[in-house]
């Protein structure tokens, strides 16, 4: 067989010559003639009632273009959409405004666009704008705004829920009251900001001659972005081209609709004229989505040798001040439906109030909801090892769903396609060299020092899909993808996928899959990406789903060019189709291999079509929707080992060790990128990174200066290795692993450094667990 | 991230550094730019001209002056990283500056940009305050000699005034036993001195204490000595005990700052476990 010549080799990065030599072509490098910037004058206060606007200072400055205010665009452009619509679960979505109307309901909401002759103009302009406010009390904490009397964000959402998500799996009651052992906790997951190294922007271009909206963005979906911006300005969809090419990167915060792309273009429209914008670093902090934020209470119901029998939670999840375009379904269906984690768990409650707050919108970032879970179920897995005094690699082993048992339903309803936790476990632990490591984590308790060692067995959900699942979750979308895979007369190769890439590769791993298929070197395939001109449709790249559902869309597309070009090289060779075999890029006759026709020769002949077979059409092109039958459910146990400094509370990392299944590898050094930088950003989570507010909503980390992204310096070396179950759900038995790390990494870190503190008495401390906390906490037990 | 417009002057000598500063008094000089242009870009400084001070070679270089080493205000942190003669006889400067931002801060910053900005948070005004440094200024009367100990007055302000420029930094050279260290708590996301601890100290024939020069920065508004600290160890031998007793003085009467990396209390700890760590090895860098 011809296959598997590139699949499971460590190709390098094709896009990477370009990225790094600064020739990319990200949205900022794109340049047209008569453009006009756009500056926008954003809210100090985190809620207030809008008095007064005066722009007359501003419009009088020299370059100042146009100067636009909410109620100036009330009939221009619709508010911008929610499109997860959470059923049964009483939600409300407020009406957000680009351009805040009336009121504005947290720190870096837009109250008013500039448009000037250059970027420094309009800034200056946009100062020069007074707003004159009527400060409302704030409130930040979605706990608090839930109580009675915490200032109202809005008329029509009482007490601040704007939806209640309930799903209700067995019997809690009984299995808590027939409980050996009870546990009962409150956990904190905290607020984030993506930082993604390009901010967002945008260059939007209506052209008044043609009525064609041309718009560069930084998307990680730009048929979305289309159809979404198509509803809010009224332009057809027809006449709307969103272009990504170059995107860098996004972790969630480049999926949904923003009011600065949809500004520009409703500018643009406005003035027929080209409008840049492009955020700060600083609006960014403030105006781009932030991630988690969940206050979470658990019960835990377990039998005295260590099995869960039922979990319940009831998390109070922060919106922030709008909903988001995904933000409803992130920490409900997202959330919800994973707390069974790995294990055998049979009863599952979960009730989660999805409260807004004067804070930024929160939604999608990077692992998006299975973090929040799987951080709560690998503390509860340590909470109760430590009260049973088990060890925390046999608890879990203990609660894993046996490998015999796959394909296996979880009490919350999902499929897990196939798994062998355990062996993971046992790598990593060999890996790491666990007794050995206990033995010295004794002897170094003996000489007062703090060695930790921190578990995460998890599982996750990638490869988002089907869109009947999305269809009954309430996600105004399909989940599928296409790819359209043309084969020029040449033999060369252009796939147009709908997948978005934005940092992950898949201009590299895509043409690894089509030139395996097809027999040509990877040279000669082209992947094309990002440009809704170009390509039939797409969902895009986030969920971890573009090799899982993008890269089966190739697949499939490129099987029914082999199919087509199997006849045609047939009917060249004189015989039938079932005659032919293909190998190598070779069309042969069965048993006559030197009767043969090369993939070139039959592309040549598919346009020529002086001789076509009987009912074949010229030319070689094929495109194909693949909706995949289910999600895949990769998996893993990481494995942290840290020292506290207990003078000080300082962390450092001794090892880390990281085994996941993704089921089968295209390319082993792009998975192992992915396992890095996620594992980079879970453990930040753990120790570094942290949006914080004060009481009256400002944000306290509002620049890099404030909020520890992690540099390589701060991070301990990654030992990765793998096992490989594959995946029945596609053709290449691939899950996703563009989110394992992040997932699997807070829990980890987290657990290590409880663990060094363990002799204290300390069985918890919430994340982030900075210096100055853990510092505390070993204070409080010292004295 | 856009700044207000500014207008640009490049002089090329000390005395018409001084004469634009007179003209200009919402002038700026700029040396590195490492501080100021981003407080510009931020529009938390909007200086209505930058007078460019960087090339002026009067005002940069290091020389040997017999018993001081004397560093001119625009010389760059790698310069004074990779000098032979800062590396023999003031080795807690390299020792500092290496945990400093990064290649391209170290590239671009100078030694007198530091100091004249005078940071809470920035490192060499602590180890200026421990080495005993004057420093010289030129203004419209002249010339003057300010003591490092009476230079950072408040945060971000010092002795400086606002029609002079800082020219030169003059160090003693060590004599005798002498050990230096420089102990830094880097914030994680800054990697500006959370606490930042500088200790130079003299070690007499039997052993003990015979000057000790302690400093701390990032823990207050401007970087401080710490006398009392410097007076639990002279005439004692450094034993860890010693230390340790001279460090618990460390934060006596200081002012804190409060951030949401590390409260008062916190940083008012790390204080004393820091300048321990600095003293405990300059102590053991003496000895030898
Ligand atoms: C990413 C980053 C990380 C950093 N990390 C650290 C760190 O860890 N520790 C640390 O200490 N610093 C750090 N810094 C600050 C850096 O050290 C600055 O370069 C330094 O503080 C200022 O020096 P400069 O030459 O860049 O001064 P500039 O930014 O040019 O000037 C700063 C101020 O001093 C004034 N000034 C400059 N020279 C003179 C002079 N000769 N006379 C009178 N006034 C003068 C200017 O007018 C201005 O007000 C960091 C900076 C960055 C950008």
């Amino acid at each position: 067989m011809a296959v598997t010549k590139l699949f499971g080799a460590s190709v390098k990065r094709r896009e990477d010559p370009r990225l790094i030599t600064g020739r990319g072509n990200f949205t900022d490098h794109i340049k047209l003639p008569g453009t006009l910037f756009m500056a926008l004058k954003r809210s100090p206060h985190a809620h207030a009632r809008i008095v007064r606007i005066d722009t007359s200072k501003a419009r009088a400055m020299p370059g100042v273009v146009a100067v636009y205010t909410g109620q100036d665009l009330v009939d221009k452009l619709a508010p911008v959409p929610c499109a997860w619509l959470v059923p049964d679960s009483d939600l409300k979505v407020p009406t957000y405004r680009a351009l805040a109307v009336d009121k504005v309901r947290y720190v870096g909401d837009a109250v008013a666009a500039v448009v000037a002759e250059n970027r420094y103009i309009a800034e200056d302009a946009a100062e020069a704008i007074e707003v004159e406010y009527e400060v409302l009390p704030a409130v930040v904490d979605q706990e608090k705004a839930t109580q009675e009397g915490a200032p109202q964000l809005y008329d029509d959402v009482p007490n601040n829920i704007a939806f209640h998500w309930k799903l209700h799996a067995g019997d809690f009651d009984s299995a808590w009251n027939q409980a050996e052992v009870k546990l009962t906790r409150r956990f904190i997951n905290h607020r984030l900001i993506p930082s993604a190294m390009e901010p967002r922007g945008a260059l939007a271009y209506f052209n008044p001659g043609t009525g064609d909206l041309t718009i560069w963005c930084t998307s990680q979906n730009p048929h979305v972005h289309r159809l979404l911006l198509s509803a809010v300005t009224g332009i057809p969809e027809t006449r709307i081209r969103v272009i990504a090419t170059d995107v860098g990167g996004g972790f969630g915060s480049k999926i949904p609709m923003y009011a600065g792309e949809m500004l520009a273009s409703a500018i643009s429209r406005d003035l027929g004229r080209p409008i840049k914008w492009f955020e700060s670093r600083r609006e960014n902090y403030v105006a781009t989505i932030h991630g988690r934020d969940h206050i979470q209470y658990v019960d835990v119901a377990a039998t005295r040798d260590g099995k869960i029998t039922g979990i319940r939670v009831k998390s109070y999840a922060n919106l922030g001040a709008y909903l988001s375009t995904a933000s409803p379904g992130v920490p409900t269906w997202l959330f919800g439906l994973m707390l069974c984690g790995a294990y055998t768990i049979p009863v599952v409650h979960v009730d989660v109030y999805g409260v807004v707050t004067n804070t930024t919108p929160t939604d999608a970032y990077r692992g998006a909801g299975r973090p929040e879970a799987t951080y709560l179920l690998e503390r509860v897995m340590d909470l109760l090892a430590r009260e049973l005094r088990m060890d925390p690699a046999e608890i879990r082993r203990k609660n894993f769903i046996p490998k015999e048992q796959f394909p296996y339903t979880t009490a919350t309803g999902l499929q897990y396609d196939s798994g062998d936790y355990e062996a993971t476990l046992d790598r990593a632990l060999e890996l790491v060299n666990y007794q050995q490591l206990r033995r010295e984590q004794e002897e170094l308790r003996a000489q007062g020092r703090y060695l930790g060692i921190g578990f995460s067995t998890y599982v996750e959900v990638c490869g988002l899909a089907p869109s009947a699942a999305a269809g009954a979750m309430g996600f105004q979308g399909g989940l599928w993808e296409s790819a359209t895979v043309r084969v020029h007369p040449s033999g060369k190769v252009s796939v147009f996928t709908g997948s978005n890439p934005h940092g992950q590769g898949e201009e590299t791993t895509f043409a690894q899959l089509v030139a395996d298929e097809l027999g040509v070197p990877i040279d000669d395939v082209e992947i094309v990406h990002g440009d809704t001109e170009m390509i039939p449709f797409g969902m895009g790249t986030y969920g971890s789903r573009s090799l899982a559902v993008g890269g089966t869309a190739v697949i499939m597309a490129t099987r029914k060019i082999k199919d087509k070009a199997t006849k045609i090289a047939a009917h060249l060779l004189e015989v039938a189709p079932e005659d032919v075999a293909f190998e190598n890029g070779r069309f042969f006759v069965k048993g006559a291999p030197d009767r043969a026709k090369t993939f070139q020769e039959v592309a040549g002949a598919a346009y020529l079509a002086w001789s076509m077979p009987e009912g074949v059409t010229p030319g070689l092109e094929e495109t194909h929707f693949h909706d995949p039958i289910n999600n895949t459910f990769p998996f893993g146990c990481h494995i942290c080992v840290v020292e506290v400094d207990p003078d000080t509370g300082r962390v450092s990392f001794r090892k880390y060790v990281a085994v996941d299944d993704v089921g089968n590898v295209v390319n082993p050094m792009i998975v192992d990128g992915q396992v890095h930088g996620g594992i980079a950003q879970g453990l930040a989570q753990a120790v570094y990174e942290f949006a914080a507010y004060d009481e009256s909503g400002q944000l306290l980390t509002a620049t890099m200066m404030d909020y520890a992204i992690p540099k390589a310096t701060m991070l301990p070396r990654f030992d990765v290795d793998r096992t490989v179950t594959p995946t029945p759900v596609n053709p290449m038995g691939a899950k996703g692993a563009g989110e394992t790390g992040t997932i699997a990494s807070t829990p980890a870190v987290a657990n290590a450094i409880i663990d060094a503190l363990s002799p204290l008495g300390i069985d918890h401390i919430d994340i982030p667990l900075t210096p100055e906390r853990i510092w505390r906490a070993v204070q409080e037990r010292r004295g | 991230m856009y700044p207000s417009a500014f207008e640009y002057y490049r002089p090329s000598s000390v005395s018409e550094v001084v004469q634009l500063l007179s003209q200009n008094p919402d002038a700026k000089l700029l040396a590195g730019g490492h501080s100021l242009v981003p407080a510009m870009k931020l529009r938390l400084s909007s200086p209505a001209a930058l007078i460019d001070i960087t090339r002026i070679p009067e005002l940069s270089g290091i020389r040997d002056a017999g018993d001081r080493v004397v560093i001119g205000a625009t010389t760059t942190y790698d310069e004074v990283m990779r000098s032979e003669l800062v590396q023999r006889t003031l080795p807690i400067l390299p020792e500092a500056i290496d945990v400093i931002g990064d290649l391209q801060v170290r590239n671009l910053g100078t030694i007198g940009g530091s100091l004249a900005h005078a940071d809470p948070a920035a490192d060499l005004p602590a180890v200026m305050l421990a080495l005993g440094a004057e420093l010289k200024a030129v203004g419209p009367s002249g010339e003057r000699t300010i003591p490092a100990d009476e230079f950072f007055v408040d945060l971000f302000t010092t002795a400086l005034q606002p029609n002079e420029v800082l020219t030169e930094i003059a160090i003693p050279k060590p004599s005798g036993r002498t050990g230096m260290a420089y102990e830094k708590f880097a914030n994680p996301a800054s990697g500006y001195a959370v606490v930042g601890a500088a200790a130079v100290v003299t070690l007499g024939d039997d052993g003990r204490v015979s000057a000790a020069r302690v400093a701390v920065t990032g823990a207050g508004p401007y970087a401080v000595r710490r006398t009392e600290t410097e007076q639990a160890l002279i005439g004692q031998e450094p034993t860890t005990e010693v230390i340790k007793q001279a460090s618990q003085r460390a934060s006596e009467g200081m002012t804190f700052n409060s951030d949401v990396f590390a409260s008062e209390e916190y940083r008012a700890h790390l204080t004393r476990v820091f300048v321990g760590r600095a003293i405990a090895k300059a102590a053991q860098r003496a000895r030898g």
